[in-house]
């Protein structure tokens, strides 16, 4: 519902701010303009998109997953210490930041979910510290290919759509470091 | 270094996983048809954001809010034009991929402002959905701080893409 607020605010603002500047006439052609820039967008980087998803999709059946869970549980052991108490809870946390990593959405959410109702059974009610952990490790994105954004570079000729691969890593580290640290600091005053 | 990169990436996942003696051919079948889902689910949105966007742009709104903006992004030394990105950002993701496709189309996708915009996009979510899909099918309602500490995640997301372009491509 959100959305279709700010679509209309978008709109409306157009219009109005078209119409004092004396640009309604460009306005009204950017309608079917930015259409048609959607669809030449999506094809741009359907391909990519494929590529990188079949390559995550590999990375999974061959066993890279599994194998990169395994090399990040000890360090997520130190965010969710009473979650690892729990075995299953354990697996479910692990499994969620390794597919996030990969950018694999869909084994992601449902490895989430899971982890959440554990996490959530710490403080029923309201939502535990290391929920919220969990909600932030999830809300701030740490992906080691960025295939979409790559994708819409390639699309748009960039010279080497993935230059930004250090840059991406850095700031994604700092962003999730950075918010479980504030967590840290608000969860005492949240009691 | 980064031009043999993805070359070598998908020998090495390749090779690993017929050592592993995976199916490899069937196997990224199967995940480009996934790719493809991906693509088709966020066409339809992008539609219907972009015409808006476009309009916004083509009115001059667009260069209004990030002139309003810019003071303060400036202190924070992000790049105004950004603004529209960081405002959608939280709320949607395909409203973010296409305002942010349309700043690397305008400035190109290999300028200071078109490698910033990406790496927005690249290293941070669409917050409020993440945080709507955790709380919602838990039916959590008392979240404390986990929308806050969500949020900094992003400004601090925001505020290291243009650091890290700035170091890195001056």
């Amino acid at each position: 519902m959100l959305m279709s607020w700010i679509w209309l605010g978008m709109v409306s603002v157009s219009i109005l701010y078209g119409a004092a500047t004396g640009n309604l006439s460009a306005v009204s052609a950017a309608v079917t303009e930015g259409a048609g820039s959607a669809v030449t967008l999506c094809l741009g980087l359907a391909g990519a998109v494929c590529l990188w998803s079949a390559v995550m999709e590999l990375m999974a059946q061959s066993g890279l997953l599994a194998a990169l869970a395994r090399l990040l549980r000890p360090l997520l052991r130190h965010v969710y210490p009473r979650g690892f108490a729990d075995p299953d809870c354990a697996g479910a946390v692990t499994l969620n930041f390794t597919a996030n990593l990969l950018g694999l959405g869909n084994a992601a959410t449902p490895a989430g979910l899971k982890a959440a109702s554990h996490l959530a059974r710490q403080s029923p009610g309201a939502a535990s510290d290391e929920l919220c952990r969990l909600v932030v490790m999830n809300t701030a994105s740490v992906q080691l290919i960025p295939a979409t954004v790559a994708a819409v570079r390639a699309s748009l000729g960039s010279a080497a759509p993935f230059d930004i691969l250090p840059c991406v890593w850095i700031t994604s580290l700092c962003s999730v470091c950075g918010g479980l640290l504030v967590a840290r600091l608000l969860e005492r005053l949240h009691r | 270094m980064t031009a043999l990169l993805v070359p070598a990436l998908l020998f090495a996942v390749g090779a690993w996983a017929c050592y592993k003696k995976v199916d490899l051919y069937a196997a990224m079948a199967k995940g480009a048809a996934e790719g493809l889902q991906t693509v088709k689910r966020i066409l339809p949105p992008l539609v219907v954001l972009l015409s808006a966007i476009a309009m916004l742009r083509a009115s001059g709104a667009l260069d209004a809010l990030s002139a309003l903006c810019a003071p303060l992004l400036r202190l924070l030394g992000i790049p105004a034009e950004t603004a529209p990105l960081l405002l959608l950002r939280p709320f949607s993701g395909s409203g973010a991929l296409a305002v942010g496709s349309e700043l690397m189309a305008r400035f190109g996708p290999d300028s200071t402002l078109g490698r910033t915009a990406a790496v927005m996009l690249g290293s941070t979510e669409t917050t409020f959905y993440v945080v709507g899909v955790y709380f919602g099918t838990l039916g959590v309602k008392k979240t404390r701080h986990a929308v806050p500490a969500a949020l900094a995640a992003d400004l601090i997301g925001f505020v290291m893409a243009a650091l890290t372009v700035r170091l890195f491509f001056g």
